[in-house]
């Protein structure tokens, strides 16, 4: 699956990196709390947020996350949209809620980049 | 055999700039990267970084952060003026924390940041005087290169 097929799948808008859509997304992580998305998260995965600010931004690209997709139709900040531009992490936004955006994503195949905590470093 | 590699670099880091916090850890990541340091020590580095420098935003008045690159580690020493640690044994508790609504709204503040530095680092030191300030020392060992001493330094 790519970045295009998560935009079309979750009708979502692409507010930064139209030109990365060819980019592949396999696996995926969600939360609300970045000192979890830091903990847990892998590289290469997307980042299911229902946060705008530019930490989100910012916990991504130390992550090397591939995109944020932003839920529940949050639109993020001009400053959040200018760092992300400026380090070239895309951001779609979704109205899907965070359950339905997991739901839908992992039905069409993405898994999460870890199943379960404990163990892993 | 390549030349020893070495890079030391400090950073200020300003208390309650909320939106420039993340800033010195995205340069830190891209000296490390630029350095052809691995990318799992860039990662491990990069975090505990990141949540050093939330905490400086977070609690202190300023800050600094070095970074010291040898062969064998990446050093980060964070040092602050701020109100202090009273408790470091409970501060390090997953949970615990202290943190204002402004820093719980960035997505951080839930008593993660001192326990995520400790699983990242491999070796972790923090000292606290209440009413002056915190110092923490963490490495990422290159095990790599201290079990291979004969590897080039571009394998950090």
């Amino acid at each position: 699956m790519t970045l295009k097929d998560v935009k079309e799948i979750l009708e979502a808008e692409v507010l930064v990196g139209s030109d990365q859509l060819e980019k592949p997304a396999k696996t995926a992580f969600a939360a609300d709390l970045m000192s979890d998305v830091l903990a847990f998260a892998k590289p290469d995965s997307l980042l299911l947020t229902g946060l705008t600010n530019p930490q989100v931004v910012r916990t991504a690209d130390i992550l090397d996350i591939t995109a944020i997709i932003m839920v529940r139709g949050k639109k993020p900040s001009e400053e959040t949209i200018k760092l992300a531009e400026e380090l070239k992490i895309p951001i779609l936004s979704t109205r899907y809620i965070l359950f339905e955006t997991s739901g839908r994503l992992h039905a069409r195949g993405v898994t999460g980049c870890i199943e379960k905590v404990g163990g892993e470093t | 055999m390549a030349e020893p590699l070495y890079f030391e670099k400090s950073f200020d880091v300003e208390g309650g700039s909320f939106q420039n916090a993340g800033n010195v850890s995205g340069q830190i990541k891209g000296i490390l990267k630029d350095l052809g340091v691995s990318t799992d020590i860039v990662r491990r580095v990069a975090i505990i970084c990141y949540e050093s420098e939330i905490n400086i935003v977070s609690y202190a008045k300023r800050g600094t952060i070095t970074l010291t690159v040898t062969d064998e580690a990446v050093k980060i020493e964070t040092k602050d003026e701020g109100p202090g640690i009273a408790d470091i044994e409970l501060a390090m508790k997953e949970g615990y924390s202290t943190a204002s609504a402004a820093v719980r709204e960035m997505g951080f503040g839930a008593g993660m940041g001192l326990a995520n530095m400790k699983k990242y680092a491999d070796h972790l030191i923090i000292t606290s005087e209440l009413g002056v300030g915190t110092y923490v020392r963490m490495m990422v060992m290159n095990f790599q290169k201290i079990l291979h001493p004969d590897l080039p330094s571009i394998t950090l």
